[in-house]
């Protein structure tokens, strides 16, 4: 037997330690918004328009005064008065927090009522009368740009005279025209309009709020469902003028987010200022049809792309252009220098020389938002529509799916990778990921099993998507969210028995940091994932930081993490150095503990350094351990993998079933694979859901189609299928530890594997695209019109 | 708007109170008596993160009103450990990673326990359908099924199935 000096094992990084936040959720111990509930409090509900478009003629607030236990009503024009009617949003437009004059989409927020309970809050709601003139309603966005358009934001027209609101493009457009046209002369050049229709995140736990001003101490605390509660500190701050140490924002446990919790909404403005004007404290807790009509909806996309390649099917060009659809007001949450996001990495995984994206985004009769749905700012839409893109390429060329990815793919000699359009990939093996998957599924053996089975009239597909992710926004000095720099930071404190508390600027709504994150700090410091505390959400203790979303945490607040872990390690070694009377350059350092090298039994833990930190520190050194780092990424993460998708098709009702679906994902080092397994699962649900299923539709009048979980359809576990994982490897070379994130690649690469498995089973007679959702009434249409439905 | 006495019976205990007619169960259990671990998702009875049981059987709270549960009795997600030992429910959802943000998590795992109730040895299907009415945005279900089986087992043959290693919070 021999022996080691190996330290204690630290259930550090790629190892599945299970979660220590679940203690208080399996129990029902959790403290979201909603369970919180302080002496005096008030319950608000709001007041919302019938109509998409419609002035505002008056609102008679006096029979609401009169409900019992209502303690007052909060309109438009009060907010006016105080200069608080309009609030910025995150694309630098203003929206209104009641509308005073008119109403741009259904469901917008126009009175404010508080009381004593939940149902006096909801009968004096009921009681207020608002007295509309409905105005011409414009849902769709190609009408919106017409000429005689009637022009649905008045209020900013010195500005904006029309309803577009920009025009944005980058890429060569005079390269790529030229490639066009030499493929339109000796190569193929395909097409093809697709829509990425608007859909919602929908977390389980609405948005809402908490707002309580204590007047002695001048003091506002708002517990909310915040992704990014230091940003939103400084967003009250700017809009309320209240000085931004006296507010505190708290993100308490969160229901999920998935982007839904990004932005601010009108609810949590008129909260604080009903607590500013009763003197108590206020709750404003959503129902499911409010959020699902009035916040934060995603995607909206009306995207025609075009490829340029030769007649072998090696890609030469993209050509996009898309039509963005925002909505009332411009809410989308994107940095300042990308209006659409990180639209342009639609040259995905593939090699184009050349390729140019236009953009035009207008404004219509429906609710505002534009936020991410559980991606990285538009990746979800620009990895559709490149991976459908490839499929029709393929089938031009008449080649399998399969092999014009291979053939067409980034080489893993050519990173880091200059795209065409700008992007500098870190790392990624797009080949090893697609052939991995092809070989666990069995590729070659289900095309030979669809042969047969299309012999026999029965309809199976296979869909492939071989995605590339691009996360972790910074740098700070091209991503933004409202002006302030997206670095994210943490703060370590070592107590003197080796105990550690961490603060992180991200914040958490189901991904796991108090587990993560103190992983990556015990992989750093040799300790056990126990003994670190991980803390967030608080903006009073916790390092400023931008929140989580866009797939941020892990690569941005994680190397934040690790570096600060970093710092505490240099100082303890600094601190062995003193107790051991050796030079710093005499020690080695193994998990938990430095040691002379040479005399491995000579050395101190990362425990008794800590003790000596505050009982018997170095006279050259501040006492204590503690560090803190703000660490601002020098690139974003590039996550990729290869999904496939087998599905079979009921001719009889057109109905969708999903046989096997294999995701590979490499997402760089694993810090926690149960907790990656976890968020894959989770993400390829919300793939499944737009590819099938969701939609947030609305009809001629502006009136919203999808108002609850009735109509907006949710996968329950009977249409969600036992997903398959595994991965592969790549570090980024650039992250501390090489992580890339991963909550989000899921989402951004599962709709269109399904997507093109469906289009897969009907391309023999001829189908070459069907816009998601793909629901049975699509594809029965689809059978009748091809002499191919039984029934 | 008429008020009423009850008198019911939550997780073995006896709680009384005055209610107005129309207030919905969960927000009594909720507000009323600060049991918080039953949470809210939806307005449609579409969601389940209120499930409970309610004389056995799984109920979604936000579709019940108060005055509905007067006599009967009741058992919440506060009522699942016994004497500091975890249901193997509870368990299961740890062991296997059945949670993430864990807001549907107590209302799936009620259902959980109705259905074992009345099946305690689910197949696969048995138990998508069984928690079809409960819906989770951040798992996709694979792991919920997977602590289910988990809990199945335990229930049945108890000594079967070994504790969960390592880990925080236990």
């Amino acid at each position: 037997m021999t022996t080691t000096n190996a330290g204690p094992h630290v259930h550090g990084l790629g190892e599945p330690y299970k979660r220590k936040e679940d203690a208080r959720f399996i129990r029902g111990k959790g403290n979201y918004v909603d369970d919180i509930q302080l002496p005096g409090m008030l319950y608000a509900d709001i007041v919302r328009s019938p109509y998409a478009h419609a002035l505002i003629k008056s609102i008679d607030i006096s029979k609401a005064l009169q409900v019992p236990g209502v303690v007052a009503v909060i309109t438009g024009k009060d907010l006016e008065a105080a200069g608080l009617a309009w609030m910025p949003t995150l694309s630098g437009d203003t929206e209104a927090v009641l509308a005073v004059d008119r109403v741009l989409y259904q469901m917008q927020e126009v009175a404010f009522v508080v009381a004593e309970s939940r149902y006096a809050a909801a009968d004096g709601a009921a009681a207020v009368e608002v007295d509309y003139e409905p105005l011409p309603v414009v849902v769709d966005p190609q009408k919106a740009l017409a000429p005689d358009a009637p022009l649905l934001r008045p209020d900013k027209k010195d500005r904006q005279p029309t309803n577009q609101i920009y025009h944005w493009e980058t890429g060569d457009r005079a390269a790529t025209d030229a490639a066009f046209a030499e493929a339109e002369q000796n190569g193929v050049v395909v097409r093809q309009d697709m829509y990425v229709p608007r859909i919602h995140p929908a977390p389980i736990e609405t948005c809402g709020c908490v707002a309580d001003y204590n007047a002695a101490t001048s003091k506002l605390t708002v517990w909310m469902t915040s992704q990014a509660p230091h940003a939103h500190r400084t967003l009250f701050a700017i809009v309320s003028g209240l000085p931004e140490h006296r507010i505190r924002v708290i993100s308490p446990d969160v229901g999920g987010g998935f982007g839904n919790k990004v932005p601010i909404y009108p609810g949590y403005v008129c909260a604080v200022v009903a607590a500013l004007k009763t003197g108590r404290p206020v709750k404003w807790i959503e129902d499911r049809t409010e959020n699902l009509t009035s916040t934060g909806f995603a995607r909206d996309y009306h995207i025609h792309a075009e490829i340029a390649a030769d007649k072998e099917g090696t890609v030469k060009a993209l050509r996009v252009y898309t039509l963005a659809d925002h909505g009332a007001f411009d809410a989308a949450a994107q940095p300042t220098k990308f209006p659409a996001g990180l639209f342009h990495i639609c040259t995905g995984s593939y090699d184009f020389k050349q390729a140019h994206v236009a953009v035009d985004a207008v404004h219509t009769n429906k609710a505002p938002g534009g936020i991410a749905y559980r991606c990285s700012f538009r990746v979800t839409e620009a990895s559709y529509l490149i991976e459908r893109m490839m499929d029709t390429l393929a089938r031009e060329v008449g080649k399998d799916p399969a092999q014009i990815r291979l053939q067409n793919f980034i080489k893993p000699e050519a990173f880091p990778y200059r795209s065409a359009l700008g992007w500098t990939y870190d790392s990624g093996n797009y080949e090893r990921a697609l052939r991995l998957a092809m070989e666990k599924i069995g590729y070659e053996e289900l095309r030979r099993e669809q042969a047969e089975k299309r012999a026999r009239g029965e309809l199976m597909g296979i869909g492939i998507s071989s995605f590339t992710e691009i996360v972790g926004a910074g740098p700070g000095k091209h991503f933004d969210i409202a002006g302030i720099q997206m670095f994210d930071s943490c703060e370590i404190r070592v107590h003197p028995t080796g105990k550690v508390l961490a603060r992180i600027g991200v914040q958490t709504q189901g991904q796991g940091h108090e587990t993560t994150f103190a992983q990556i700090i015990a992989a750093e410091l040799g300790i056990s994932p126990d003994d670190v505390d991980v803390e967030h959400g608080d903006t009073d203790t916790a390092p400023y930081g931008l929140g989580t979303y866009a797939s941020r945490s892990t690569p941005v607040g994680g190397a934040a993490t690790a570096v600060a872990a970093r710092k505490i390690r240099d100082k303890a070694r600094k601190i062995a150095a003193y107790l051991l009377e050796v030079g710093e350059e005499d020690l080695e350092w193994e998990p938990g503990r430095f040691y002379v090298r040479g005399s491995p039994s000579k050395g101190k833990t990362i425990q008794e350094i800590a003790f000596a930190a505050y009982t018997n520190c170095p006279p050259y050194l501040e006492p204590g351990l503690e560090a803190v780092n703000y660490y601002d990424p020098p690139n974003l993460t590039y996550p990729f993998g290869s999904y496939i998708c087998v599905v079979d098709i009921d001719r009889g009702t057109g109905e969708v079933h999903i046989r096997r679906f294999l995701a590979v994902d490499d997402c760089g080092t694993v810090i926690n694979p149960m907790i990656v397994e976890g968020q894959i699962h989770g993400g390829l649900t919300q793939g499944l859901a737009p590819a099938l299923y969701e939609q947030l539709a609305y009809d001629e009048d502006g009136n919203v189609l999808g108002s609850n979980f009735q109509d907006y359809l949710i996968p329950t576990a009977i249409e969600t299928p036992r997903w398959e994982t595994d991965r592969t490897v790549t570090p980024s070379p650039h992250h501390p530890i090489g992580a890339k994130g991963v909550g989000e690649s899921p989402t951004v690469g599962a709709p269109q594997a399904i997507a093109n498995a469906v289009v897969d089973a009907l391309a023999h007679v001829g189908v070459r695209h069907i816009d998601i959702p793909i629901t049975p009434w699509k594809v029965w249409a689809i059978l009748k019109e091809k002499g191919l439905a039984t029934a | 708007m008429s008020i009423h006495h009850i008198r019911v019976t939550i997780n073995g205990k006896l709680y009384e109170g005055d209610v107005e007619a129309r207030t919905l169960l969960v927000h009594w259990l909720r507000d009323g008596l600060r049991l918080t671990g039953t949470h809210i998702g939806c307005d449609t009875s579409s969601c389940g993160a209120c499930t409970i049981l309610v004389d056995g059987k799984a109920v979604k709270s936000c579709t019940m009103l108060a005055v509905q549960a007067d006599g009967r009795e009741l058992l919440t997600v506060e009522g699942l450990e016994q004497n500091g030992k975890l249901h193997p429910l509870q368990e299961g959802f740890h062991v296997e990673h059945a949670l993430q943000c864990g807001y549907c998590t107590p209302g799936m795992m009620m259902a959980a326990l109705a259905l074992l109730k009345r099946n305690p040895d689910p197949s696969e299907q048995e138990i998508r359908e069984g928690i079809s009415g409960n819906l989770c945005r951040c798992t996709g279900y694979v792991n919920i099924v997977k602590a289910i089986q988990y809990a199945a087992q335990k229930l049945r043959e108890p000594e079967q199935v070994p504790a969960g290693s390592g880990g925080g919070g236990e």
